[in-house]
């Protein structure tokens, strides 16, 4: 007799129908999603923070970088009392970037001023200048910024030059009107002092959007395996014909819901609170967004078959998150890193989605400007996927 | 074993030699077992035995360190997929989504094991249940009681040919357990094996045959009958005054194998008839009435249980 015959024999008659193995394979993910997704569901307050979490981080951060602070505290450093200075300084004024709180006459209270914090910036109107504007002769204007916060300055900076040449248009008339079309008739030059570098504001909301995702991405799977141990459902789950591939698809697929919803909203708020715009194409910027998210629910869901326990696997995704921070160029300039610190870099997720979410936010760039950063997400992708399949524990051993 | 001749088809569980070592232990040790189909098989042990363990290793959530063997024809260390599809276990706690309801619980079973509708599988699992009232309760919510009839009706859902019940009548009240067994009946009637652990004398004696296990060995395995049979104890039921200060007497006295209270009776048996025989002389007086009577099932536990415990000193 042989063995299939026995099994037949000792097994009973009556089967309930089944459906094919790859139908049933099928069935066994959606069976893992929709479970995963009713729990999701009936745990409320996590279903509140799916929206609260990246709005009261975008909210705070968006505070901190407060896009574009106003009426800054000035000081005029006049040594040229003539109608073009005077008026200068009103078209400064008129912008509601400067709020000019002293006139000084010497270089070292100027100097003293912005040492001290009584001012952001000093305004340098040099001797001669309206004289040597009248000759031709491009006099310079300077403006000294105290740019240890770089974005709190960057507004300002921009909106000064501006006010600058329309003041000149308006006060230059009859025979000096000349003088106004070859742009601009001065020199304006902007010391920014303790941090030259001075980095684009711009760079930091499409920033937060990667570590806000990153965050909560990482959490929400790395919590997935460890919580079924925990409550005591693994062991008649894996007494279940379920395969390890099955149940992590089944857990993943949830979460790039919600981390879609957390993208819209991060995106919605940033496009109408914080008026970053988006240069580039959503169709390039949504389909990037979720590969990434997918990458850190893969990388979490590692963790969550390599830890213990719920409290190991919080730990581990803090010891993630931390690099992701540092050394993706989020915080610091990527390539100012030391080289060694650039090749971890590279490894991170992060990383690339920064370069990714900045470009099509900012630049505009398509699938070929980015098609490196891309496959590098879904290598990342594909490799935690393998190592939490090989390292899901199938027995209780 | 003789009956090694009998057609293989009739046997579900057939493994020998299962040994499991956690650190260094052997919680179970050198395990051989054969279980009819359509029987009920109890499974019997003190505590830390290494029941759970043992089957754990029958439906491919262990790997045994030692030892082979086969359910339902598959083999236990290489097919435990196949063996997932066909073997239904309840594990000794409750183990199914407590933030799922009890519709959503059997719906996900029924998908997992890819039933063609698991909606109207998991409807008839509710009305075989009588649980279609509670349908939309959370699962954790629910009663010792009704928690035990949901994760058999989970387990049975799939209809497995073998169901392996680990402890599943703990903490359930009398009538529940009742009509538990009931229903078990009905099922190995209808041609399923059933192993089912459990620490009730009453359950084991509704079960075609017990297995007793001890610091992971098996002592004995059988019908009840043959199990108290061969024993071979003489055992007496003493009733009287000052039970206590008797049973810390006899628990000294040669020839005397074991000792137990039941209720207002002291259970004493030995093994030596004769010596047995002696000691009910010797204690028989005013006080104390001694009646010899059929050892029960327990007693025999009790007594394998005392032997272990004195030859392990
Ligand atoms: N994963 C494990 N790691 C280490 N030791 C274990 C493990 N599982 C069980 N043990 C030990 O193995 C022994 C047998 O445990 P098991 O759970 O099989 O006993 P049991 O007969 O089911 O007991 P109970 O009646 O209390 O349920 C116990 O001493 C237990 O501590
Ligand atoms: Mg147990």
């Amino acid at each position: 007799m042989n063995e299939a015959s026995v099994r037949r024999d000792i097994q009973r008659d009556i089967q309930p129908a089944r459906r094919g193995a790859l139908a049933q394979s099928w069935q066994r993910l959606v069976a893992m999603f929709v479970k995963e997704f009713i729990q999701l569901r009936r745990d409320r307050p996590t279903l509140g923070m799916i929206v609260g979490i990246p709005l009261i981080q975008l909210l705070l951060f968006g505070y901190a970088i407060n896009t574009d602070p106003k009426h800054l505290p000035t000081a005029v450093l006049v040594s040229d009392d003539s109608p073009l200075a005077r008026a200068l300084v009103g078209a400064l004024r008129a912008t509601d970037y400067f709020h000019v709180k002293y006139v000084v006459q010497g270089e070292q209270r100027a100097d003293q001023l912005i040492r001290s914090n009584e001012v952001q910036f000093v305004i340098q109107i040099p001797p001669d200048f309206s004289r040597r504007l009248v000759r031709g002769e491009r006099p310079s204007l300077l403006i000294v910024a105290d740019a240890t916060d770089p974005t709190a300055t960057a507004g300002a900076i921009a909106a000064a030059s501006g006010a600058v040449i329309q003041a000149l248009d308006r006060e230059l008339t009859g025979a000096l009107a000349t003088l106004a079309q070859n742009s601009p008739p001065f020199d304006l030059q902007v010391h920014r002092r303790y941090n030259p570098a001075g980095e684009a504001r711009r760079n930091i909301v499409p920033g937060l959007i990667g570590t806000i995702l990153t965050m909560t991405m990482l959490i929400y799977t790395a919590l997935s395996v460890t919580r079924e141990i925990e409550r005591g459902t693994m062991e008649a789950l894996l007494a279940m014909p379920v395969k390890p591939v099955e149940i992590m698809l089944g857990k993943i697929t949830p979460y790039v819901v919600v981390g879609g919803v957390q993208m819209a909203t991060i995106l919605i708020v940033a496009t109408f609170l914080f008026r970053v715009p988006i240069v580039g194409s959503l169709f390039v910027l949504v389909p990037l967004t979720l590969l990434f998210i997918v990458a850190n629910l893969s990388m979490g869901y590692t963790l969550s078959t390599v830890a213990a326990n719920q409290l190991q696997a919080i730990q581990m995704t803090f010891f993630f998150f931390l690099p992701s921070m540092l050394l993706s160029g989020f915080l610091f300039p990527f390539y100012g890193m030391p080289v060694w610190a650039q090749y971890l870099g590279e490894g991170l997720p992060l990383t690339h989605y920064l370069r990714i979410v900045r470009s099509v936010m900012l630049k505009g760039s398509g699938y070929g400007d980015l098609a490196a950063d891309a496959g590098a997400l879904a290598l990342f992708t594909l490799v935690a996927m393998s190592v939490a399949v090989m390292r899901f524990r199938q027995t209780l051993d | 074993m003789s009956d090694l001749v009998r057609p293989a088809t009739d046997i579900a569980i057939d493994v020998s030699g299962l040994t499991k070592i956690f650190a260094g232990k052997k919680v179970v040790d050198n395990l051989s077992l054969r279980v009819k189909r359509g029987h009920i098989q109890g499974f019997l042990g003190p505590n830390g035995s290494g029941k759970t363990t043992t089957i754990r290793m029958l439906c491919g959530l262990l790997t045994p360190d030692a030892g082979e063997g086969r359910c339902l024809g598959l083999d236990i260390r290489t097919q435990q997929e196949e063996i997932k599809r066909h073997v239904g276990y309840m594990t000794q706690g409750f183990s199914l989504y407590r933030d799922l309801t009890i519709r959503e619980n059997l719906e996900f079973v029924a998908r997992i094991y890819g039933l063609v509708a698991p909606e109207d599988a998991a409807q008839a699992a509710l009305e075989r249940l009588g649980l279609t009232a509670r349908a939309d309760q959370l699962a954790g919510e629910l009663s010792g009681g009704w928690k035990q009839r949901l994760a058999l009706g989970a387990c049975i859902l799939p209809a497995p040919s073998l169901l392996l019940l680990d402890e599943p009548t703990a903490g359930v009240d009398p009538k529940a357990r009742r009509d538990f067994w009931d229903e078990i009946h009905h099922l190995a009637n209808e041609g399923l094996t059933v192993l089912v652990s459990t620490h009730y004398m009453d359950e084991a004696e509704r079960c075609h045959e017990i297995a007793y296990i001890l610091d992971g060995k098996l002592l004995v395995s059988g019908t009840i009958e043959d199990t108290i049979r061969n024993a071979r104890l003489t055992t007496y039921v003493v009733k009287g005054e000052g039970l206590d200060a008797l049973a810390a007497e006899l628990n000294r006295a040669p020839g005397v194998d074991m000792v137990a209270p039941f209720g207002a009776a002291l259970h004493v048996g030995g093994r030596d008839r004769q010596a047995m025989e002696a000691v009910a002389a010797r204690y028989a007086d005013r006080a104390h009435r001694w009646m010899q009577d059929e050892p029960t099932l327990e007693d025999v536990f009790i007594e394998l249980m005392t032997r272990n415990h004195r030859s392990g000193q």
